[in-house]
């Protein structure tokens, strides 16, 4: 038991973060799920990655509350009347916030924030409204101490939105992430260029393809944690990935790879995953008990299960070492690895999976950006830090390739130099043209910027510098983040401008 | 097909014109202002090879009297640049309208027009015409960047194409003028800004302050009192004087303090210029 007197003594954790990973190493000493020896084998040469989700799970990793329905109907179990104005709206999500769970123990989406807030601002000065929203927006960044937390604006022009926008920029808070639901036939132009601009001071908030992702289910969308598109009024069980490198380290060749030993691992994780659910379903009681899905926040049918794959990018580079191909660089490397999503795409499509009523019975793909324990492993999809292509087009371009195939989270992240605060229009234009090839999620943050996007989530690099220093600081993601800029070498990225 | 000497294409350029758009720099200037910022633009290669010896990668080779440059092997260290006595850059590629703009398609959808810039473009109005039709055929908008020596009333074909001007008024008073640009007269430049705001194709207007040196505050009545209601609309740039790049006699002088553009601005602003920046 060093493990948990680890955590009780350590002088790097706050009494919170303690309680959660108590929680986690409580949680671990359980073993009641089905994994056969093949599986364990995938974990122990980190081909499969639970991703700290624990060994029984009791809550669902993701939950996407249908916050329009509490606002509209309140919560019998919170003993919470509809609010009637702004005060009592934002007090009500206050309330209802800390009763969300998912896998960080905070709740890692908090709704299309713009449009729950907007009814309630008629008669409301600017003035005052930024006050109430100050407030609030601080209370959320101080009390959800983890930063894959994502609240959603947009895709029309709302003032909500608008004040929220202005006052993140003066905030420079780390939660929760912003996306912006970006459709240039919706979105007006100046409405995209503050949320640009407003990125090119705290990172905040990141674009997304709005045409593209609102096909995604027969429902609405949100985007939760660090970019998973996910069902409203639903979620995902669980995210476990395909740590691509590890599986290509073991190939005898490429054709095995492709044609035995990525199929058999796929059905590994895939028959894992149907584990991990059918424990939550059957057995966990989780939605027997939740007053969320008794109150028609969450309803079982609209879960589904997250496949995610990561490290694409060394995936090709070693298979084609021999020959020192690279991807992104080479049409060889690019053709391979377009093979080897296909494959994945066409495991996901037809394996069934239980309890995924929304995605037809089916798992889905998702661009996992990686762990603070991965050394040399590029998030999902993306071109490794430091080989980034030098035209930014020819970037975005491989991106959309890429992207393709992921439905429920995949993106980039661009420094750009500080002039591009004076022309936003400019960096629009290149999400408009990104967006018609087909990139789906596009971020940006200044090249100064104390707010730094890790692999989807933010960080400030004052916090990393006092975690580095032995410092016990407020977020959890601090302790993910630093280690995670580090081993990717992060502060490397290719910096865009003129 | 023409061709012109073309020193570079930026694919992605903030900072010439509105939104995202591609630059493209030709070779060659009829002034040489004493604060250019890129000097190695003013004149075209003569071929005197001074450059060749310290290019540290060996892109540069002499053969038959003409000095060539490998873009494949060049590290675009600016060894060779820097050493020009003649204000050129063997780094200079002559280029027709098509091959140019074969270049831009790239770019395409990303960028919403291309600047064309220098040096001074409008030296090769054919050329700029040219690559401004297959552009406007290609849904792209089309800037000119231009010091305004050139009568643009002459070239009514190329106003057509092009969306607008980016007009440098360098000083007011021809002596000024002179004694910064080399130029003769600055008389053309005066009748651009008028046919420039008349024809509604002036994109912007561009002063670099330097006290002493350039007579800005002349410069802002002179422009507010030739193009009448356009100071409401037309963005003007007061453009802090940077000694970066800058050779010759100004390469050390310091840029002018926040409070001299600050008088600067104000001064604008009671002129009526109600998109007047510091930059």
């Amino acid at each position: 038991m060093n493990h948990v007197l680890d955590i009780v003594t350590s002088k790097k954790h706050t009494y919170e973060q303690k309680v959660m990973a108590l929680a986690h190493a409580a949680e671990d000493t359980l073993s009641i799920l089905n994994i056969p020896e093949k599986t364990k084998y995938y974990f122990e040469i980190n081909a499969i990655d639970d991703l700290y989700e624990g060994h029984a799970p009791y809550r669902p990793r993701y939950i996407m509350p249908d916050y329009e329905r509490f606002v509209k109907n309140g919560s019998q179990f919170l003993q919470i009347e509809p609010p009637s104005d702004l005060d009592e709206l934002l007090n009500s999500l206050m309330i209802l916030y800390k009763h969300v769970p998912s896998i960080t123990g905070f709740p890692v989406y908090l709704g299309n924030i713009d449009k729950l807030i907007e009814p309630f601002l008629d008669g409301v000065s600017d003035e005052d409204a930024k006050k109430k929203l100050r407030l609030f927006l601080n209370f959320l960044d101080r009390t959800i101490t983890d930063s894959f937390c994502h609240a959603n604006i947009g895709p029309e022009a709302t003032r909500a939105g608008k004040l929220i926008l202005e006052l993140e920029k003066e905030l420079q808070n780390a939660v929760p992430n912003f996306t912006l639901k970006y459709d240039p036939d919706i979105t007006p132009d100046d409405f995209a260029e503050l949320g640009i601009y407003t990125s090119l001071f705290c990172a905040n908030p990141a674009m997304c393809n709005h045409k593209v992702h609102m096909k995604t289910y027969s429902t609405d969308y949100g985007i939760s944690s660090c970019y998973n598109i996910l069902p409203i009024c639903g979620g995902a069980y669980t995210l476990s990935r395909l740590t691509l490198p590890g599986l290509a380290k073991v190939a005898t060749s490429t054709e095995q790879f492709l044609n035995e030993l990525l199929p058999d691992c796929l059905e590994s994780l895939g028959n894992y995953m149907n584990e991990r659910i059918s424990f939550l379903v059957e057995q966990s009681g989780f939605f027997e008990t939740s007053f969320l899905a008794k109150e028609g926040l969450i309803h079982p049918d609209n879960f589904i299960g997250m496949l995610g794959i990561t490290g694409l990018a060394e995936c090709a580079n070693i298979l084609l070492s021999d020959n020192g191909k690279r991807y992104g660089h080479d049409v060889e490397a690019d053709d391979l690895a377009d093979q080897i999503m296909t494959i994945i795409s066409n495991f996901a499509a037809q394996f069934p999976a239980k309890y995924s009523t929304i995605s037809n019975g089916h798992l889905m793909l998702h661009a996992q950006v990686g762990m603070d324990y991965d050394i040399g492993i590029t998030s999902g999809v993306r071109i490794p830090v430091g080989d980034e292509l030098q035209n930014i087009y020819d970037h975005l371009r491989h991106s959309a390739r890429f992207h393709r195939e992921i439905t429920t989270g995949c993106g980039d992240i661009f420094p750009f130099e500080t002039t591009g605060r004076n022309n936003p229009s400019a960096i629009l234009d290149i999400v408009k043209g990104a967006f018609s090839v087909g990139s789906k999620y596009i971020s940006f943050y200044e090249e100064n910027s104390d707010l730094v996007r890790i692999t989807g989530y933010l960080v400030k690099r004052s916090e990393m510098e006092k975690y580095r220093n032995e410092q016990v600081v407020l977020h959890d993601t601090t302790h993910l983040g630093a280690p995670n800029y580090d081993h990717n070498r992060l502060k490397d990225r290719k910096v865009r401008g003129v | 097909m023409t061709r012109a000497p073309i020193n570079k294409i930026i694919p992605l350029s903030l900072v010439d014109g509105p939104g995202n758009r591609t630059s493209i720099f030709l070779q060659g200037c009829n002034l040489a202002c004493a604060y250019c910022h890129n000097p190695e633009t003013q004149r075209l290669c003569n071929h005197c090879g001074i450059c060749v010896s310290g290019c540290p990668s060996g892109a540069l080779s002499i053969a038959g009297g003409r000095v060539n440059w490998d873009p494949a092997v060049c590290i675009s260290c600016d060894q060779c640049i820097t050493v020009c006595p003649s204000f050129a850059s063997p780094r200079v590629r002559n280029m027709t309208p098509d091959e140019v703009f074969e270049e831009v398609q790239k770019n395409i959808p990303f960028i919403r027009g291309i600047t064309v810039s220098g040096g001074e473009c409008t030296l090769y109005p054919n050329f700029i015409k040219e690559l401004f039709a297959k552009a406007r055929e290609n849904g792209l908008t089309c800037l000119i960047d231009s010091n305004g020596t050139t009568d643009f009333t002459r070239f009514p074909e190329l106003m057509e194409l092009s969306q607008g001007v980016m007009l440098d008024v360098k000083a007011w008073d021809e002596e000024v003028y002179r004694k910064l640009t080399a130029g003769l007269t600055n008389s053309v430049v005066k009748k651009n800004l008028k046919y420039l705001a008349e024809c509604n194709k002036l994109e912007e207007l561009r002063i670099v302050c330097l006290p002493g040196e350039v007579d800005a505050e002349a410069v802002i009545s002179g422009i507010a009192d030739t193009i009448g209601e356009k100071v409401k609309s037309v963005k003007l740039k007061l453009i802090k004087f940077r000694r970066y790049g800058v050779r010759g006699r100004l390469q050390n002088t310091p840029t002018p303090d926040d409070a001299y553009m600050q008088e600067l601005l104000k001064l604008a602003s009671g002129m009526g210029f109600e998109k007047a920046i510091i930059v």
